[in-house]
C-alpha cells in the first residue's frame, strides 16, 4: 500500500475529507469512502458512462480519475439532481418518458444529460444525440433516453 | 479491475515535474495528465507506474497560444477546448472538425491533446493530425528542452522516441494558409470507437494544380505518417476523381496494415483507399 | 365518485408511470454494489489464463502472506462442496459436465476459477489475486462446436448430449419434394451483458443458524433450492434476497460459482463476504449464448408449400453445463418450426462441450437462434422458387381457424400448443402500416440511382408463461396501504408496476398505494423468478386471483358493517360504497382491515386480517406472435450497415401498461441489433478470448439503434389465462438477427449473402468483393 494523501473535496455541497489511497478511483472514493452510491461502476475503463459525475460542472468518468486528483473539487452527483423533494426535470422527464428500466445507468445518463444542458442549454437535437452516445444502456433502445432528455432541455429553456 | 499501487506526486512547475520525471522515471515513473487512456490501461494492470506524476496543477502547461506562424498546444490542453476552433483561419476549423471523432464528450472533457500523442495509440487522431500537418513535439526534460519532428516521434504502437525522463511539454502545429483545403475521414464500428482507419488530407492549388499536398494515415498502421507515395501523386496534378482515385490506391498500396483479431489487413488497405478518396474529394468540394 | 376515479390511477392497459423510478432517478436505489455490511471481506477469483489444461497445481502461500488476506481457496479447501447442479433437479446424463465452484483437476475455459482470496478491501484482493502460482499443463483447445468431440475426463465424449425432436415421415415427404432447398446459417457467440455486472454477498448468521445471499435475481427461490441440496441445508436455513438489479436478460441470477463461494466462505470464515464482478470478468465469466451452426433442409412444393424441415444444428456450449442443462437446445429444436404449419420435422442438436464461457439462455433463448435459421430457409425458398418472400410465408402461416394448433413438439416439458391468433391478419397489417408495396418501389428506385438499400421481413411466435403454478399473498394494513408478496423477480422490466396495476383493478384502489415484495425468499415459500417471459402471465395471474379474493372478503365484511348486501357494494379508489348511492355510507379499505383484526370484535368467525393467498396453475405456455422489418442501407465501400427504419408488430394479448411493453420491445430491438450487426465473442486458435473489454465487445450506442415503429395489438388475449396476457420480454429481440440480414440480402441484390451473424463491415465486404 502506497501513502495515503489527505484530501477535501465537495459532493453535492457536502464537505468530505478523506485520507485516500492515491489508486482509488474517484468512483471509488465517492462510493465506498463518502458514501454516495447512486454513481454506478459499469465498466471502470472509461466507455460505458455508468459512473458519469460533474466535477467543477463538467461530466466525467469518475472510473477515470483517481479521488486524490479531486482534491479541492466540486463534484456533483445524481444525489444532488433534486432540489429537496422537488425532481430536477431530467429526472421528471426521464420518469414521464419511461426513459429507465434497471436504472443502472440513469444516474450516469442523468449525469451527463445535466452537464450538457447547463453548457448547452440551446443544444441542437443532433448535437445532443452526439453527447448521448457517450453513455451505454442495455434496457431501453435508446429512444425514450432521447426523448426525455429533449423534454427537459425545452422545459429547462422555457423556465429560463 | 482495480489499479496496482503506486506513489503520486502533484508538481504544480514544469521544473519540479521534469525533476520528479528524472527521479522516478528509471523506476517506470509515468506522467499522468488527462488520463484517459492510461488510467484504464491500469485498470486492466497493463499498465503498472509505480510514481504518477500528475501534471494537471502545472499551470504554465494549459496554455494555447499563436506564436508567429505556429500554434501551441500547452501538455494539459483538453480535447475538448478544441470543440469551438481554437485559432482563427483552416487550422482552427480543421482541428474543430477532427476532434468530434475523438472518443466521446465527457472522455474529451479530461483528456488532453498532448497526452494523445505521447501515449501515441495509432488510432489517435491527434497523432495522425501531427504527423499529416509536420508538428513538432517539444520534449522537456531536466536537462533542457528538445525538439522532435512528428516523422522522427512515431515509432510503433504506443511507443515514441520521446525519452523516459522527458515530458511532452507541447505540440507545435504550423498555422494553415487561408487556401488550404482539407478532408478528414475516419472508419469505426461504433461512433467513437477506435479507428480502424482514418486519413487528414490537406493541399492547396496553384494556378489550378495541387501543391503541397499531405496525405497522413492513421489506425491502419503501427503509427500513423504521411504516405510519400501518394503525395506525389497528386503533386502538380488537376483535382479530379481519376487523379484522386490513384493517389488514394497509392496510399493503400504503400501501407503495411496492422491485423487483429476484428481486422485483417486486407480490409484495412481496401479502406483506407476508400478513405483517402473520400477526404480528397471532400478537401476539393 | 367521478372525482375519484380520476384520481385513481393505475388500471390495467394505463400507461402509468412506474412505481420502481423515484428510487432509481434520485441515486436511492439499492444494487448488490450499495449493500455492505461490518467486518465483510471481499473476495477476488482468480481465473484460468488457459483454455485447456490440466492443473498440476496452485500455491497459494504468497497471496496466504499478503497483508490483508485472511484466507485463499483452491478447490481442496471445498472438497465436499459438489458441483454446481441444475435448476431443474439432478439429471444423472448431464452430471459429469457440471462445474466446480473452483476448479478440480481440469480448467475447461479461460477465466475458469481456479483461486478465492479472501482480503480486507478489493484492491489488496486483487493484489493478493496476482500471487497465486498456477501450474497447469496445456491441453489442445476445442474451439468450434462442428470440430470432431474430443474425450472428457476419459469418461465420456465433448458431446455431452444430442438432443432431438420431430415428429411425421421425413424420407416420404423428401421422396414427394418438387424441390429440396438446404442452406447453413450460423448465429454468433453474444449475450445479455447487463450495465451492473454480477455481485453477491453471503452472511451467515450463527446465532440463528441462518445462511444469507444478497445479490440474488431471476430466482431467487430455485437458487435457494439449489444452493440447500448442495450445502445440505433446510430450506429455512438459507434465504436469498433479490435488491435492485441492473439487468439480467437471462444470464443474472443463475447459480454461478461466485454464488457458491460467498455462501460457503461466509460460513467458514464467519464474516459477511462481498464479490462484485468486474466488466473483464463478467465477458469470460458470465453465461455466454446465442452459438449455433445449422444445417437445414426444406421439402417444398412448387407454390412454396412447405412439405418438411429437417435440421441439423451444433450448439457451443462452451467449458461447462450450468444450471440450465439442455434448455437452450430444447427451445431451439421445439421452437424452430415457428408460426408455420410444416406437417414434417426434425432437428438434431448436438449439444456440444468447447473450451469457451459456458453458455445457456439469453432473451429469447432458443427462438432468436431459430428465428433466424428458419426465416433465411424462407427467404431462400422463395429465391429458389422464384416467388414472392411475403408470398411463401403467408403460403405456410398457421391459419386462424386451424388454431389452437397442437405441435408434438416440447418445449421446457410442455408440448407446443399455439394460441388462435391472426398470424397474417397481423401480417396484412404490418404491411399496410409500413405502406409495403410503395416501400418496395421507393427502394427499387434509389437501388437503380445506385444506393444499395433494401427490406427484410421476419416471422416469428414467441412463448411466455411457463408454468406449473404461482402463487401470491395480499395483505391491506389497517391504513388501507396494501402489500402484495411475489415469488417473483424484478431485474428492471417495471415487475413492480405490472404488480400494483393487476392488484389496483380487482382491489379498486391507487396503484400507487401499493408495495410489490419480489425476490425474498423469507418472505414467500415459492417463487417462478423472473424468466422465459413469465413473470407478468403467470405472476400476474396469481395477484389478480388473490386480489379477487382479498376483494370478496372486504366487500362482505363491509357489507355487515353497512348493513348491506356485498354485491351491492364497489370499490373506488379505496373507498367501499354502495353501488346505487355512491356518496352514501361508506368505509375505507382501511377501516374494513381493522374490522378483521384479530381483537377487533366485528371480525365474528372470520379468518383475521384482510389478507389473502391464492395460487393460479396454467396448463400451457402461451404463444404471443410477430414480425420485424427492417430497412437498411448499405455502404458497399466500407460494408457498414445503417438501419434506416424498423418496425415491429406483435400481438400482446391484453397490456397491462402499454409503455412499459413499448419498452420492452425497443430495449430488446437494441440488443437484437447488437447480436446483428455489432456483439461477438471470438476466440483465437489457442482459445483466448478476444472480446474482454467494452473496447472489443461492441454493445450499440444510440447512434446505432434506430428508434422503431411499433404496431402493438390485443387482438387475440391468450385463452390460457383469466386476463389474457401474453408475454412481452423477448419479441423485440426474436425477429432482429433475421430481418436485419434479409434487408440486407435486399440492399446488395445478393439473395441468400448473409448466412451469419454478427454481420460486420469486414464480412460484408468480404461477400460484396467475392461476388464483384
Amino acid at each position: 500500500m502506497s501513502e495515503r494523501k489527505d484530501i477535501a473535496l465537495t459532493i453535492n455541497g457536502a464537505d468530505y475529507e478523506v485520507s485516500v489511497d492515491p489508486r482509488w478511483t474517484l468512483a471509488d472514493v465517492i462510493r465506498d469512502h463518502c458514501g454516495q452510491t447512486g454513481t454506478h461502476l459499469g465498466c471502470e475503463h472509461g466507455i460505458c458512462g455508468a459512473c458519469t459525475v460533474l466535477v467543477d460542472d463538467v461530466p466525467m468518468r469518475s472510473c477515470l480519475m483517481f479521488g486524490v486528483q479531486a482534491d479541492g473539487k466540486k463534484i456533483r452527483t445524481v444525489e444532488g439532481l433534486a432540489d429537496g423533494e422537488e425532481y430536477h426535470p431530467l429526472q421528471k422527464a426521464f420518469m414521464e418518458n419511461h426513459a429507465l428500466q434497471c436504472g443502472y445507468c440513469t444516474p450516469g445518463f442523468l449525469m451527463l444529460a445535466t452537464g450538457i444542458l447547463e453548457a448547452e442549454p440551446d443544444i441542437s437535437d443532433e448535437d445532443l444525440n452526439d453527447v448521448l452516445s457517450s453513455n451505454l444502456c442495455r434496457c431501453t433502445g435508446y429512444a425514450n433516453i432521447v426523448k426525455a432528455v429533449r423534454a427537459a432541455r425545452d422545459e429547462m429553456k422555457a423556465a429560463g | 479491475m482495480k489499479p496496482a499501487a503506486f506513489e503520486y506526486h502533484a508538481p504544480t512547475t514544469v521544473d519540479e515535474a521534469v525533476a520528479l520525471l528524472a527521479e522516478h522515471a528509471p523506476n517506470d515513473g509515468r506522467i499522468l495528465a488527462g488520463g484517459q487512456s492510461l488510467v484504464p490501461t491500469m485498470a486492466f494492470r497493463l499498465a503498472r507506474p509505480t510514481h504518477l506524476i500528475d501534471i494537471n496543477n502545472v499551470g504554465e502547461l494549459g496554455k494555447i497560444s499563436i506564436e508567429g506562424e505556429t500554434l501551441r498546444i500547452g501538455a494539459t490542453v483538453r480535447h475538448a477546448q478544441f470543440h469551438t476552433p481554437v485559432c482563427d483561419g483552416v487550422l482552427g476549423q480543421l482541428l474543430t472538425d477532427v476532434v468530434a471523432h475523438i472518443a466521446h464528450y465527457p472522455i474529451r472533457q479530461r483528456g488532453t491533446f498532448c497526452g494523445s500523442v505521447a501515449h501515441s495509440d495509432p488510432a489517435s487522431e491527434w497523432c495522425m493530425v501531427s504527423a499529416t500537418l509536420d508538428a513538432t513535439m517539444v520534449a522537456q526534460s531536466s536537462s533542457g528542452e528538445r525538439l522532435i519532428p512528428a516523422a522522427e516521434f512515431f515509432e510503433t504502437v504506443m511507443t515514441t522516441t520521446l525519452n523516459e525522463d522527458e515530458l511532452l511539454r507541447e505540440v507545435r502545429i504550423p498555422v494553415l494558409s487561408d487556401d488550404t483545403v482539407y478532408g478528414f475521414e475516419e472508419f469505426n464500428r461504433r461512433a467513437g470507437d477506435f479507428a480502424i482507419s482514418m486519413t487528414l488530407v490537406t493541399y492547396r492549388l496553384e494556378g489550378g494544380k495541387i501543391a503541397d499536398p499531405h496525405i497522413g494515415v492513421g489506425g491502419a498502421e503501427d503509427r500513423p505518417r504521411r504516405i510519400s507515395e501518394a503525395e506525389a501523386v497528386l503533386t502538380g496534378q488537376t483535382p479530379s476523381d481519376e487523379i484522386f482515385r490513384a493517389a488514394a490506391d497509392a496510399a493503400a498500396a504503400a501501407i503495411d496494415p496492422m491485423e487483429d483479431h476484428a481486422t485483417n489487413a486486407q480490409y484495412r488497405r481496401d479502406l483506407t483507399a476508400t478513405l483517402v478518396r473520400r477526404a480528397l474529394e471532400k478537401a476539393a468540394s | 365518485m367521478a372525482t375519484a376515479t380520476n384520481k385513481m390511477l393505475g388500471h390495467l392497459g394505463d400507461s402509468v408511470e412506474r412505481l420502481e423510478d423515484p428510487p432509481l432517478v434520485t441515486g436511492k436505489g439499492r444494487f448488490v454494489g450499495d449493500i455492505n455490511f461490518p467486518h465483510q471481506l471481499h473476495m477476488r477469483i482468480v481465473r484460468s489464463p488457459y483454455a485447456h489444461g490440466k492443473i498440476k497445481s496452485v500455491d497459494t502461500s504468497e497471496a496466504k502472506a499478503h497483508p490483508g488476506v485472511v484466507a485463499v481457496w483452491t478447490t481442496d479447501d471445498i472438497e465436499d462442496v459438489p458441483p454446481i447442479d441444475f435448476r431443474e433437479g439432478s439429471n444423472p446424463t448431464l452430471a459429469l459436465f457440471r462445474q466446480y465452484a473452483l476448479a478440480r483437476e481440469l480448467v475447461r475455459y479461460v477465466g475458469d476459477p481456479v483461486a478465492a482470496v479472501f482480503a480486507e478491501d478489493p484492491y489488496t484482493a486483487e493484489d493478493a489475486s496476482e500471487l497465486v502460482v498456477l501450474d497447469v499443463e496445456p491441453l489442445p483447445a476445442l474451439i468450434r462446436a462442428d470440430d470432431p468431440p474430443q474425450d472428457f475426463k476419459g469418461q465420456a465424449t465433448t458431446e455431452a448430449a444430442v438432443v432431438e425432436q420431430g415428429y411425421g415421415d421425413l424420407e416420404e415427404a423428401f421422396s414427394s419434394a418438387y424441390k429440396v432447398v438446404e442452406i447453413e446459417a450460423k448465429v454468433g457467440r453474444h449475450t445479455g451483458v447487463p450495465m451492473e455486472c454480477r455481485g453477491a454477498i453471503g452472511r451467515y448468521d450463527a446465532s440463528r443458524d441462518v445462511l444469507e445471499m444478497y445479490g440474488a435475481a431471476k430466482v431467487p427461490h430455485r437458487n435457494r433450492d439449489t444452493l440447500c441440496r448442495m450445502l445440505n441445508r433446510p430450506a429455512s436455513g438459507v434465504h436469498l434476497f433479490e435488491g435492485h438489479t441492473g439487468g439480467g436478460f437471462g444470464i443474472r441470477g443463475e447459480l454461478y460459482p461466485e454464488d457458491v463461494l460467498v455462501c460457503v466462505a461466509a460460513m467458514r470464515l464467519g464474516r459477511p463476504v462481498k464479490w462484485i464482478e468486474d466488466r473483464q470478468e463478467h465477458l469470460m465469466a458470465a453465461n455466454h449464448s446465442r452459438q449455433q451452426i445449422h444445417k437445414i433442409r426444406a421439402a417444398v412444393e412448387e407454390d412454396g408449400n412447405i412439405l418438411a424441415l429437417d435440421d441439423e444444428l451444433y450448439l457451443d456450449q462452451g467449458g461447462y453445463i450450468r444450471t440450465h442443462g439442455t434448455r437452450v437446445a430444447n427451445m431451439t429444436t421445439g421452437t424452430l418450426p415457428g408460426p408455420y404449419r410444416i406437417p414434417v420435422y426434425r432437428s438434431i442438436c448436438h449439444f456440444r462441450l468447447t473450451n469457451k464461457t459456458p453458455a445457456a439462455t439469453y432473451r429469447s433463448p432458443g427462438r432468436c437462434e431459430s428465428t433466424f435459421v428458419r426465416e433465411r430457409l424462407m427467404d431462400e425458398i422463395a429465391t429458389e422458387l422464384d416467388l414472392d418472400p411475403v408470398a411463401v410465408r403467408r403460403r405456410n402461416l398457421i391459419a386462424l381457424e386451424e388454431m389452437p394448433w397442437h405441435r408434438d413438439l416440447d418445449v421446457l416439458g410442455d408440448s407446443v400448443e399455439h394460441d388462435p391468433g391472426d398470424y397474417a391478419g397481423l401480417l396484412d397489417q404490418g404491411l399496410e402500416q409500413m405502406h409495403w408495396d410503395e416501400l418496395q418501389k421507393e427502394l427499387a428506385q434509389r437501388r437503380d440511382n445506385g444506393e444499395m438499400v433494401g427490406v427484410g421481413l421476419s416471422m416469428f411466435f414467441e412463448k411466455s408463461g411457463l408454468g406449473p403454478s404461482d402463487g401470491a399473498k395480499i395483505f391491506v394494513d389497517g391504513t388501507g396501504h396494501i402489500e402484495v408478496v411475489t415469488g417473483g423477480a424484478s431485474l428492471g422490466q417495471g415487475f413492480e408496476t405490472a404488480m400494483a396495476q393487476i392488484c389496483a383493478e380487482d382491489l379498486g384502489t391507487d396503484y400507487r398505494r401499493i408495495r410489490v415484495v419480489h425476490g425474498q425468499t423469507n418472505r414467500i415459500d415459492y417463487g417462478v423468478g423472473a424468466h422465459a417471459s413469465r413473470a407478468t402471465v403467470l405472476t400476474g395471474t396469481a395477484v389478480s386471483k388473490t386480489a379477487q379474493a382479498v376483494r370478496a372478503k372486504a366487500l362482505e365484511m363491509a357489507a355487515e358493517l353497512l348493513q348491506t348486501t356485498p354485491d351491492a357494494l364497489d370499490i373506488t379508489d379505496g373507498v367501499i360504497h354502495s353501488k346505487d348511492n355512491p356518496s352514501g355510507p361508506s368505509l375505507t379499505l382501511g377501516e374494513v382491515a381493522e374490522a378483521l383484526a384479530p381483537t377487533s370484535p366485528s371480525r365474528g368467525d372470520r379468518t383475521p386480517y384482510l389478507a389473502g393467498e391464492e395460487w393460479f396453475n396454467i396448463d400451457h405456455q402461451t404463444y404471443p406472435y410477430g414480425h420485424h422489418i427492417a430497412v437498411v442501407k448499405v455502404d458497399g465501400e466500407t460494408g457498414e450497415v445503417e438501419i434506416e427504419k424498423y418496425f415491429i408488430a406483435y400481438d400482446i394479448g391484453r397490456s397491462i401498461n402499454p409503455m412499459m411493453i413499448e419498452g420492452q420491445l425497443v430495449g430488446g430491438l437494441a440488443q437484437g441489433i447488437g447480436g446483428a450487426l455489432y456483439e461477438e465473442f471470438t476466440y483465437s486458435e489457442a482459445g483466448d478470448p478476444q472480446s474482454v473489454t467494452f473496447a472489443d465487445y461492441l454493445i450499440p450506442t444510440l447512434h446505432e439503434i434506430p428508434n422503431p415503429e411499433i404496431l402493438l395489438t390485443e387482438d387475440f388475449p391468450s385463452i390460457r389465462t383469466p386476463l389474457g396476457i401474453k408475454g412481452a420480454g423477448e419479441a423485440g429481440i426474436t425477429g432482429a438477427l433475421a430481418a436485419v440480414a434479409a434487408a440486407i440480402d435486399d440492399a446488395i441484390g445478393i439473395p441468400g449473402a448473409i448466412r451469419e451473424t454478427p454481420i460486420s463491415p469486414q464480412r460484408l465486404k468480404k461477400i460484396l468483393s467475392e461476388r464483384a
